[in-house]
């Protein structure tokens, strides 16, 4: 299924004829080529429907695992009681039904590069001319000593929202006043550079309202993040005294955890006993990257950056969260914009076209509290191979802005992630 | 040669349908206006079509968005966050933006 060989295309063009109009499409679909997507997240579904937004001729096949896509982005404002998952959940019937794309329910176990092929779990196998791979991460389990799959069940990482989210609130919603919530942060790189800490302000707003007794403590592998002056600000202006940042070298790199005692081991100075404790843990490209071979030795793809072509495999991409994409950060925002300038890579190679130059965004907003929102922006373009920021474009929220700045962006935050999603599943 | 025939016939008689029905075939080059202007989307909307608070830029005409874009960089129009976007883009760039939402539909 989802493939046609040359000798069935032959017999398509027979049966489109007999049958009129409606089989032409077809035609132009296999005359264009099939593009197979493993993964519909940020990357992956922006990259179908723009496949097939600047070329309807090409054919697109996205295979996800999931019925419906639950994002991280706002996910933390969930954790803060803000939002419902119903807000943050996204079905793929537009993608199926306005864009005509495939959508496969299933799980990709291998890729046969020489062939151009792909293995699904369900035992089918779909045949594509270009394969993009959109995986997002994968935690590393036991990286972090004591941290594997059975203790992400007792201490959340909710780095992949879903069950795990729903994990993570229940537990604060179970916590009594007075509790501490520990925050573990991890080394560069790492999936949304600024989520631990949009984490800790969302988590915080919560128990301001309901358990002001208690805190939060985020143990920090580095010494310094992303937005950080914003945040320090944010944190002393809504929740003074309740935020507590222990950096890398204080004390913040953490040895090892213990999830059934939700106690946590710096490196150096005493074990740190929480109520409820919610592990960012270190992060791979997802799985069918690293076992495709598309990843180096640290586990992120390397790949050419104007293209997002795999420079260890032709002929298939490697997008967002799991590609080393130049100074772009791991961000849903970031994997959207690469996924528009592969889909323009992708359609010129098709058609034996020169690719426009290519030109990539990032956009993100944290949510401080309801009311108060800082932002990052960039412009990024192709210089001597690699992607840059343009200099003396983007940047942080101004440091001074004034309590009606911060709401305006409030309310952008909110624009942002209503325009993201539905331009990616609409 | 009767089959023949009527495979041609009924062929042509879906290339005719294929003429009326289909969606105008894509230019064979992705321009680059189109190219930087589909990085906006992901704030202003799928064409510039907005679905919530971020303004639209859909329905506006290429000298409205032109002269805000310059605005935006040169510091004359406030802004949160637009500020910051316009000043990674040249006139020139400016200008195919413009252009671009100034005539999708």
């Amino acid at each position: 299924m989802g493939t046609y060989s040359r000798r069935d295309f032959i017999k398509l063009i027979g049966a489109a004829g007999a049958t009129s109009a409606v089989g032409w499409p077809l035609i132009a679909q296999a005359k264009r080529g099939h593009v197979v997507i493993i993964g519909g997240g940020f990357g992956g579904a922006s990259c179908a429907k723009y496949l097939r937004k600047l070329d309807p001729g090409i054919k697109v096949t996205l295979v996800e695992r999931e019925k419906e896509f639950v994002t991280c982005p706002f996910s933390n404002a969930v954790l803060g009681g803000l939002y419902d998952m119903g807000f943050i959940t996204h079905s793929y019937d537009a993608l199926r039904q306005r864009w005509d794309i495939k959508i496969v329910h299933d799980t990709a176990v291998a890729i046969d590069a020489a062939a151009r092929k792909v293995k699904l779990a369900g035992g089918k196998t779909l045949k594509y001319d270009r394969l993009v791979v959109s995986p997002g991460i994968d935690i590393r389990w036991n990286a972090l000593k004591g941290y594997d799959e059975a203790a992400s069940e007792l201490a959340p990482h909710a780095w992949q929202a879903g069950p795990q989210t729903v994990l993570l609130r229940k537990q604060l919603e179970a916590m009594k006043d007075g509790g501490v919530v520990v925050i573990t942060s991890p080394a560069n790189p790492y999936r949304c550079p600024p989520g631990p800490y949009e984490r800790a302000c969302m988590i915080a707003h919560y128990l301001k309202q309901k358990k002001p007794r208690s805190k939060v403590i985020i143990l920090d592998a580095k010494d310094g993040f992303a937005k950080q002056g914003l945040f320090i600000d944010g944190w002393k202006q809504l929740y003074p005294g309740m935020i507590e940042w222990v950096k890398g070298t204080d004390g913040g790199m953490i040895d090892r955890v213990d999830a059934k005692t939700k106690t946590v081991y710096p490196t150096f100075g005493d074990p740190v006993k929480a109520d409820v404790l919610n592990v960012v843990p270190p992060q791979s490209a997802g799985a069918i990257a690293l076992k495709a071979g598309l990843a180096n030795k640290d586990g992120w793809c390397p790949i050419d950056q104007k293209t997002f072509e795999s420079t260890l495999h032709k002929d298939i991409y490697v997008l967002g969260d799991a590609a080393i994409a130049g100074k772009m950060p791991k961000s849903g925002y970031a994997a959207s914009s690469q996924a528009k300038v592969c889909a323009a890579a992708i359609i010129t190679s098709l058609r034996g076209a020169n690719m426009p130059d290519p030109s990539y965004v990032n956009t993100c907003y944290s949510l401080v509290g309801p009311d108060y929102a800082i932002s990052v922006a960039a412009v990024y373009r192709l210089q001597e191979g690699q992607i840059s920021g343009v200099k003396g474009a983007g940047g942080v929220s101004p440091k001074d802005a004034d309590p009606a700045f911060r709401r305006k962006e409030a309310s952008y935050a909110v624009g942002w992630y209503k325009s993201i999603s539905a331009d990616i599943w609409g | 040669m009767q089959q023949r025939f009527t495979y041609l016939t009924v062929t042509l008689a879906g290339l005719a349908g294929w003429l009326t029905l289909a969606p105008v075939a894509p230019a064979d080059e992705i321009t680059r206006g189109e190219m930087l202007s589909v990085s906006c989307a992901g704030c202003h909307g799928t064409d510039g079509k907005s679905p919530g608070s971020i303004p639209s830029i859909a329905g506006k005409s290429a000298d409205t968005i032109e002269t805000a874009l310059k605005e935006f960089r040169s510091g004359q129009r406030e802004s949160t966050v637009m500020g910051r976007h316009a000043k990674g883009y040249t006139d020139e760039e400016i200008k195919l933006i413009a252009a671009y939402f100034g005539s999708v539909k």
